[in-house]
């Protein structure tokens, strides 16, 4: 079973991406992704299911779409197809700070060391790291800067308000 | 100048460790090239033809003279003895070792400089005019604002991983001196209808292989909104902005794709949904930040030195040289003093190791300790007493740095070209070199006024060929280098792109068909007021056409 970073430690990815899936009555049992034209279109069926729902976003897809529907998903699943693509940086930001999405935003794809901290600060909160690399020793990312110049999704009180002593 | 806080030495710090990590697994294989490349692009390093290349960032072109003598350490310690300052208010090294980068960047931490986002997919080194806070046709110092922008923009995680690079100017003057039409943003300060003073904005100009000039979308920008606004603009361009071809990926192409308007309404819903948020500056911020930028402590002075006079009646070189590099100033018996780096003997922009230190020197003797770096690749002084240009002066010449031509044929802008760079299909340096050479003479020079010649080596167009009065791109045709010839750009205020004039030059050829270009100026000009730009516009390409190919 695939890792996933989360909180510092390495769990079991216990979701079920059900992408590509064509009727509802076949799906699995047991907590399922589903992409976000699927969601949109079956979200009626899909929420009377005994199970948790996360919901897949394309990087081009707008996550303003689920702003009426965020209290029913507990995962939003953001892609990086190639670590220098970092368009669902801005999804991860707008699902945390402008729609107030508390649930799990996992990123997949090209996850690696060197971008995670940026995911991370804007709102990403699970990481399903490239397998080939060491995900524990990826997260020493987290811990390389102190501060940040900007307001973000990972709580940090930006410098600017430090120093007008608010911390 | 700003200085830096306890916060600020933190992240730099904490950056050269950062690299320093990235560098070693570079070293023993953990990362490829590729992973390793846009890390280390975003610190500046670049890999050229003969070497690796180290690009620092000089935030708004201001340095310190403990700054410059540090650049010259450099220069002297990890490189071969020079330095060349490029049209971005950056200085560049051009045979640095890897292994010792990390070593560079801790030195430039010791004095408030780094490399950070000077290359790679981000926003890069905000620039402003070089003549901020002494113009005298300045509505407002832009270099706060620069200063905010710098940190704003310094590792934001939202936008570290861009379609393409990013470059905001700001200007603070009547007249734009920081080339706001050729940025993904430039910002003017402007004074509304109300005589409050904030920002005109501007979105999608660039230069490269499709030049466009920027447009207007917000008329007035109020400062407070700054750094929302700008989020707002980099969100949009990171959702939409294309990723699919290299060559249609700044926000140039977006804004051209979409129209301003539709970019527009992009740019306001998202603004309207975090103006007023986190972002938004207060009064006491904005304070907070001008401060360091104070005037410094002039003395009070009349308006014309009588020495001055005199020297200028008694010494006709220096009175030539100070009709040329001399700038007025707003304080009264104070000058700003162009320093050209376009000595005809050095690449244009190219300055040793042993002229920084003694730049510094004279900064501090003679300028409150500082140097401006400008986009036209030359060096200035802001803050000259009157009484002091004479002896100024004289200390320039015994350092080859008082070549009277700022504003002339032969303060060329230039691209490092074939010489140093990977991506140039054809070599800049010779040619301007050969063009200051034929028209060295400074009679003739002064004669064709002032006009500004843009060399690039490539179509990536890195010394602005488009936005020079007569600009020249080398190509390369069938193995052959060949010089192309633009006429009619500019990056002022009235800014326009030059038009290519046919078929390209030989390189023994290209000076002569500037020349060609202009004897047609000195003919049809209606008297030694009009520029060449001027009778550019007048009569058109076709009498330049007719003697270069006719």
């Amino acid at each position: 079973m695939d890792k996933i970073l989360k909180d510092g430690v390495l769990i079991d990815n216990e979701w079920t991406d059900v992408t590509g899936y064509e009727a509802l009555s076949s799906l699995p049992s047991g907590d399922i992704v589903v992409p976000l034209d699927q969601w949109l279109e079956h979200r009626a069926d899909l929420v009377k299911r005994n199970s948790r729902l996360g919901v897949r976003l394309r990087n081009d897809e707008d996550p303003a779409r689920l702003a009426d529907d965020l209290g029913r998903i507990a995962l939003v699943v953001l892609e990086f197809p190639s670590f220098g693509d970092g368009r669902a940086l801005s999804q991860a930001n707008l699902l945390r700070r402008r729609l107030g999405f508390e649930g799990e935003i996992r990123a997949t794809g090209d996850v690696q060391r060197d971008q995670m901290n940026d995911m991370r600060r804007c709102g990403v909160d699970a990481f399903a790291v490239r397998p080939d690399r060491d995900a524990l020793a990826a997260a020493e990312a987290f811990d390389d800067f102190t501060y940040s110049y900007q307001p973000t999704a990972d709580g940090r009180l930006p410098i600017s308000r430090i120093r007008r002593g608010d911390a | 100048m700003y200085q830096y806080d306890r916060f600020d030495h933190q992240m730099v710090r904490e950056r050269v460790a950062q690299f320093r990590g990235q560098v070693a697994r570079r070293l023993n294989g953990e990362l490829t090239e590729d992973e390793f490349k846009p890390l280390r692009l975003r610190n500046g390093v670049y890999l050229q033809l003969h070497a690796y290349m180290l690009r620092v960032a000089i935030p708004y072109g201001l340095l310190a003279s403990r700054q410059l003598r540090k650049l010259a350490h450099i220069a002297r310690r990890y490189d071969k003895g020079y330095g060349h300052f490029s049209t971005r208010q950056n200085i560049q090294y051009n045979w640095p070792r890897l292994d010792e980068v990390p070593d560079i960047l801790a030195e430039l931490a010791e004095v408030e400089m780094h490399t950070i986002q000077t290359s790679g997919n981000c926003i890069r080194n905000t620039t402003a005019d070089h003549l901020a806070g002494v113009a005298v046709d300045e509505i407002e110092d832009p270099r706060p604002y620069c200063e905010l922008v710098r940190q704003w923009s310094t590792f934001h995680p939202e936008f570290n991983w861009l379609p393409r690079k990013f470059k905001i100017a700001i200007s603070g003057g009547a007249q734009d001196r920081a080339a706001l039409a050729y940025h993904d943003i430039g910002l003017r300060l402007v004074k509304n209808d109300a005589g409050e003073i904030g920002f005109e904005v501007m979105v999608g100009g660039g230069l490269g292989r499709t030049p466009m000039i920027a447009k207007t979308i917000r008329e007035f920008l109020p400062k407070q909104h700054l750094l929302s606004y700008l989020e707002a603009i980099l969100r949009v361009y990171n959702m939409l902005g294309r990723r699919d071809n290299i060559f249609k990926a700044r926000i140039k192409i977006l804004v051209h794709e979409h129209g301003i308007e539709k970019i527009r309404e992009l740019v306001e819903a998202d603004w309207e949904a975090t103006r007023d948020g986190a972002l938004a500056l207060r009064d006491e911020d904005i304070a907070g930040f001008k401060a360091f930028f104070a005037p410094p402590p002039y003395e009070t002075l009349p308006a014309n030195d009588s020495g001055l006079a005199q020297q200028l009646e008694s010494d006709p070189a220096f009175a030539r040289w100070h009709g040329n590099a001399v700038i007025a100033h707003r304080v009264p018996g104070y000058a700003a003093v162009d320093i050209s780096l376009k000595t005809g003997v050095q690449a244009p922009g190219d300055v040793t190791d042993d002229q920084m230190d003694a730049i510094a020197d004279l900064a501090d003797r003679y300028s409150f300790g500082q140097i401006r770096v400008n986009h036209r690749q030359n060096l200035l002084f802001a803050d000259v007493r009157q009484s002091d240009l004479h002896a100024l002066w004289q200390a320039l010449v015994d350092l080859d740095l008082a070549t009277p031509n700022n504003g002339k044929l032969t303060d060329i802008i230039s691209c490092p070209g074939m010489d140093f760079c990977s991506l140039a299909t054809a070599r800049s340096i010779p040619v301007a070199l050969d063009l200051q050479r034929r028209f060295e003479d400074l009679d003739h020079l002064y004669d064709l006024g002032d006009l500004t010649l843009n060399i690039s080596g490539c179509i990536n167009a890195c010394a602005h060929h488009h936005a020079g009065n007569i600009g020249i791109l080398g190509v390369n045709k069938k193995g052959e280098e060949l010089y192309q010839l633009l006429l009619g750009g500019s990056s002022r205020n009235d800014a326009s792109i030059g038009a290519i004039t046919g078929p390209g030059f030989a390189p023994d050829a290209i000076v002569g068909a500037v020349e060609d270009v202009l004897a047609v100026y000195l003919e049809r000009r209606e008297g030694p007021e009009e520029t060449f730009l001027e009778v550019y516009r007048r009569l058109g390409d076709q009498p330049f056409k007719e003697r270069l190919y006719g």
